[in-house]
């Protein structure tokens, strides 16, 4: 295995940003290859900016670093000049710590963190060498993996990945490496079918899909029967069931869960770039999981149960990892951060170190909307104050209530009149449109929202911004809106201009709003069979990479792949689910049960609100239950405040009374379906 | 106190730009822990000054930085200013070493405004060794050398030739595939690039193939490609004699010993 570094620095004098492709970073591992050690290539199919901070690789680079018989390097997906050149120059996809071409590993693993990278996928996979169809591969090329949030709706990817993993990846890439390492030393492979040549890829791959949250998606086959009478598109041939094709094969793939975060202090050498790259300061994870219950959100619904890391944990990976890095910046990350037991302690003891000096700031992403919040951001961002961010995601209490999303108007009041009182300028909120059952009413709540948010400002400074950032929603997978058929482009784009027309005139307030068309190519892949790999296979071949950047970013090369491959956005994408309805992800599972979700789904077209499970009785989602493990909190008590910690009185939060609906045991006949499906009739879609 | 530090920067790391440098310094001068002084406002930042920025991609045996420290602080006076290059040389990336430390004064110039000239060891392709002599020599003898340069986001026609202090091929042909120069170019008003002078010798002897460009690694026909740059020495020059900002450790590197560090870098 030669290093192919020679060949690669004498395209670098001619490519944008060349630092991208030569490592070294602080932290980088320079791992010895061994004939007998599993090698895996660790991928994030965007930009190096992009991908050097996920935090998921660089867990994986350690625990795979960390064993006797196998090893990691990294590599991300080149800009579309250094790919053109490494064509030119028929030099192959590489890794950065020896600069080695990918077919020297024998796993490429994938992050899958957004559908649009989807593309990249497929051409970083031809980049290296490798056929891109899965079923073309010998026992010759390595095994292409795939993780992350989107590995829960993996079959758009099903022709091109030969196996996923589902759920948390810490102990599931021992137990793979362990299947591949006996497979290739030509030791007995667990869980290998009888019969099969035990040195083919079957073999392997059969063995894979035995390992505990690994879907191996040629190991099932899905059948199709055409739509019945009355389907809003007549004659479309839909999924009728996902089966094992194999006896030893599991009917249904279960995810993989960490019970305890404490065990896992990693990263324990975070990656230092030399380059700037987003999120460019130390991160670590205050716990994983989230039970907020917002129903947009597939992170909080997938990561479940809550697993806090322990206080002392967190400040000594802090303390070591400020010291090591040398930045003096720290984001305390998780879903809700600001909902971690004993959060103010925790950060009152890190800023008050006389190591930190008062030039350390600390950040807590996804703050939560309260005055509460904000004072704790107040006390520990002494440096640096210059904007702060809020999620409402919906301009009005009755559609905030839908998504679960407890935020009274008098909550967000309350935290941006802290935020501009103690020295804040800017203040940005987050919403969404395109949600289920939203009428122009609850779009232009948002303006008005973000209008009121401008006048308190006023009372303070000047020159306050208060920025509306917009995004159009894309239902996903295993969440309670799986079933709900997303805003067209045109109904999207309307709601756009209303909220451009609201808000033109308005001095200090800015709406910014991501493309409607990316939102519909998010959609296609985002709920997808495996019938859509066709239509990402065609966008890849039409030269559609990056196609999350809005510069590289072509509609036309989505619909004429959907053309091409005899659908339509209509059947693809805006198309509402129905209840009885086989979902391409229903062999895989989450820990939540669909009862459950169908359940969620009705209380939510029906505006009902659900608290925070961890101090109220638990809704039997399945997600502990299943795993035999509960919310690991070191706090019996809720923050302060009540539910979702903001204090409100739920029962006089707006004009619909919040009625909590008892949620059907597991194995009790859920809600009906025809209330669901008429409430969406009457009012979810105005297109 | 202000402390002037020289340092190297070869090999990988030459393709991170001077900011990303910057903010190398930045965090291995935290991880020393040494007592910085930071600028006032909501953003406290610590005071670092680097003189004339090195093109990216461009290797160094003469970059300098300037770091402020706190005098309040009592760490500050009983620094070990010698210790210092070994200590930050192992917190700093592969390829950037610090080779001496010194105390300057508060108020000293900057380093900008200071340095006239930058001797540079280059390395070219695409060309023999008799065909790049014979540019310099057209480029040493013309009266004037237009090329277009970039400045601040706008192309502009420039008069080269006076900043050329000196030029001269010093080895190469033979086995090796490159034509080693040594190059003095004048930094006031304002410095050149080596992918200018690369432009110079392009203009003063048009030839080869169409598809030859100073940037690109396509060279045939007799055109100079930029294999490596790597600069050597920044001179201050003042009533006849000139010194550097910061000597290096031992006797200045010649020509030769700087290729050799080239190689040994890659």
């Amino acid at each position: 295995m030669e290093t192919l570094w020679p060949q690669i620095e004498r395209l670098l004098p001619q490519v944008t940003k060349p630092a991208r492709y030569i490592g070294g970073e602080l932290g980088a591992q320079a791992p010895e290859h061994r004939p007998d050690a599993v090698a895996w290539l660790l991928v994030y199919p965007d930009t190096y900016e992009i991908g050097l901070p996920n935090q998921g690789l660089q867990i994986l680079y350690e625990v795979i670093n960390e064993r006797a018989d196998a090893l990691a390097e990294r590599s991300y997906a080149p800009w579309v000049d250094m790919e053109a050149a490494m064509r030119a120059a028929g030099i192959p996809f590489f890794s950065l710590e020896h600069h080695l071409p990918a077919r020297a590993f024998d796993v490429l693993a994938f992050n899958l963190s957004a559908e649009l990278v989807y593309t990249n996928v497929l051409n970083l996979i031809d980049l290296a060498g490798i056929p891109v169809h899965a079923a073309d591969r010998t026992a010759d090329d390595p095994i292409v993996t795939a993780g992350g949030h989107c590995a829960f709706n993996p079959e758009p990817l099903a022709d091109f990945v030969d196996c996923f993993v589902l759920g948390d990846g810490e102990e599931a890439v021992g137990e793979v490496t362990e299947v591949v390492a006996a497979w290739k030393n030509g030791r007995p492979v667990p869980g290998a079918p009888a019969g099969v040549d035990p040195s083919s890829r079957e073999a392997l791959l059969r063995a894979l899909a035995q390992v505990a949250g690994v879907y191996v998606p040629s190991c099932y086959e899905a059948a199709y029967a055409p739509a019945g009478p009355g389907d809003p598109v007549p004659g479309a041939l839909r999924l009728a069931a996902t089966r094992p094709r194999y006896p030893e094969t599991p009917e249904r793939v279960e995810k993989r869960t960490i019970a305890d975060l404490g065990e896992w202090p990693y990263p324990k050498r975070q990656l230092v770039p030399l380059i700037e790259v987003v999120h460019d300061r130390l991160n670590v994870e205050l716990f994983r999981g989230c039970t907020r219950g917002c129903r947009f959100c597939q992170a909080g619904m997938i990561t479940r149960p809550v697993r806090e890391r322990p206080a002392d944990q967190v400040r000594t990976m802090v303390m070591d990892g400020l010291a090591r890095t040398g930045y003096d910046e720290v984001a305390l990350t998780s879903l809700s951060s600001a909902d971690y037991s004993g959060i103010e302690t925790t950060v009152t003891s890190i800023i008050e170190d006389p190591s930190c000096s008062g030039q350390v700031s600390v950040s807590l992403p996804s703050l939560r909307v309260d005055a509460f919040t904000v004072g704790t951001a107040a006390q520990i961002q002494r440096v640096r104050r210059t904007g702060l961010t809020f999620a409402p995601e919906g301009g009005t209490w009755r559609m905030r209530q839908v998504i679960n999303k407890l935020i009274r108007e008098e909550d967000l009041y309350a935290a941006v009149d802290a935020a501009f009182s103690q020295g804040w300028r800017r203040v940005k909120l987050y919403f969404l449109i395109g949600l289920p059952t939203e009428t122009d009413e609850d779009t232009l709540g948002i303006v008005a929202l973000a209008k009121q948010c401008v006048e308190i400002g006023k009372r303070y400074h000047k020159g306050v911004t208060v920025t509306a950032s917009v995004g159009g929603f894309v239902p996903k997978v295993q969440t309670p809106f799986q079933w709900f058929g997303q805003n067209t482009i045109e109904e999207l784009t309307r709601k756009v201009h209303l909220l451009k027309d609201a808000a033109r005139g308005v001095r200090g307030l800015t709406v910014r709003w991501h493309d409607p068309k990316a939102t519909a190519a998010e959609g296609i892949a985002s709920r997808g069979d495996r019938r859509t790999g066709a239509v990402i296979e065609h966008v890849w071949r039409h030269g559609g990479t990056f196609q999350e950047w809005s510069e590289s970013f072509d509609l036309a090369l989505w619909t004429d792949a959907l053309a091409a491959s005899g659908t339509t956005l209509e059947e693809a994408v805006y198309r509402h689910r129905t209840e009885l309805e086989p979902l391409p992800w229903d062999h895989l599972s989450a820990g939540l049960h669909r009862d459950f979700l169908w359940q969620d789904w009705t209380d939510a077209l029906a505006a009902h609100g659900l608290e925070d499970c961890r101090w109220t009785p638990c809704y039997d989602c399945g997600a502990c239950t299943g795993f035999g493990i509960e919310h690991v909190v070191a706090s019996a008590v809720p923050p302060a405040g009540g539910s979702q910690g903001t204090g409100q009185d739920l029962s006089t939060g707006g004009q619909v009374p919040v009625r909590f609906l008892a949620t059907a045991p597991s194995g009790a006949p859920a809600a009906p379906g025809p209330r669901a499906d008429a409430a969406l009739a009457a009012g979810a879609r105005r297109d | 106190m202000r402390i002037r530090f020289r340092f190297s920067k070869l090999g990988k790391v030459r393709f991170t730009s001077q900011r990303d440098v910057a903010r190398m310094w930045e965090r291995a001068l935290r991880r020393a822990e040494l007592p910085l002084a930071y600028t006032e406002g909501f953003s406290p930042r610590p005071q670092l000054s680097f003189g004339l920025a090195l093109p990216t991609g461009c290797e160094s045996l003469a970059e300098y930085v300037d770091v402020v420290l706190d005098d309040a602080r009592p760490e500050t006076a009983d620094l070990d200013v010698d210790g210092l290059p070994a200590r930050l040389s192992g917190m700093l990336p592969e390829g950037i070493e610090v080779q001496r430390a010194g105390v300057v004064e508060r108020r000293a110039t900057s380093l900008q405004q200071e340095v006239t000239s930058c001797s540079w060891a280059m390395s070219f392709r695409g060309l023999t060794r008799d065909e790049l002599g014979a540019r310099i020599d057209a480029l040493l003898a013309a009266p004037s050398v237009t090329i277009v340069r970039e400045r601040k986001g706008r192309e502009e026609e420039d008069d080269l030739r006076p900043s050329v202090v000196s030029l001269a091929v010093v080895d190469g042909g033979g086995d090796r595939d490159v034509v080693d120069v040594v190059a003095e170019l004048a930094t006031q008003p304002r410095g050149v690039r080596p992918i200018e002078l690369v432009r110079g010798l392009i203009a003063v002897a048009p030839a080869g193939g169409a598809d030859a460009t100073p940037d690109g690694a396509v060279g045939t026909g007799g055109i100079p490609v930029l294999d490596r740059a790597c600069r050597t020495q920044q001179w201050i020059e003042r009533d006849g004699t000139r010194w550097e900002p910061v000597e290096p450790q031992a006797d200045p590197p010649d020509a030769a010993r700087a290729v050799r560090a080239l190689e040994r870098a890659s």
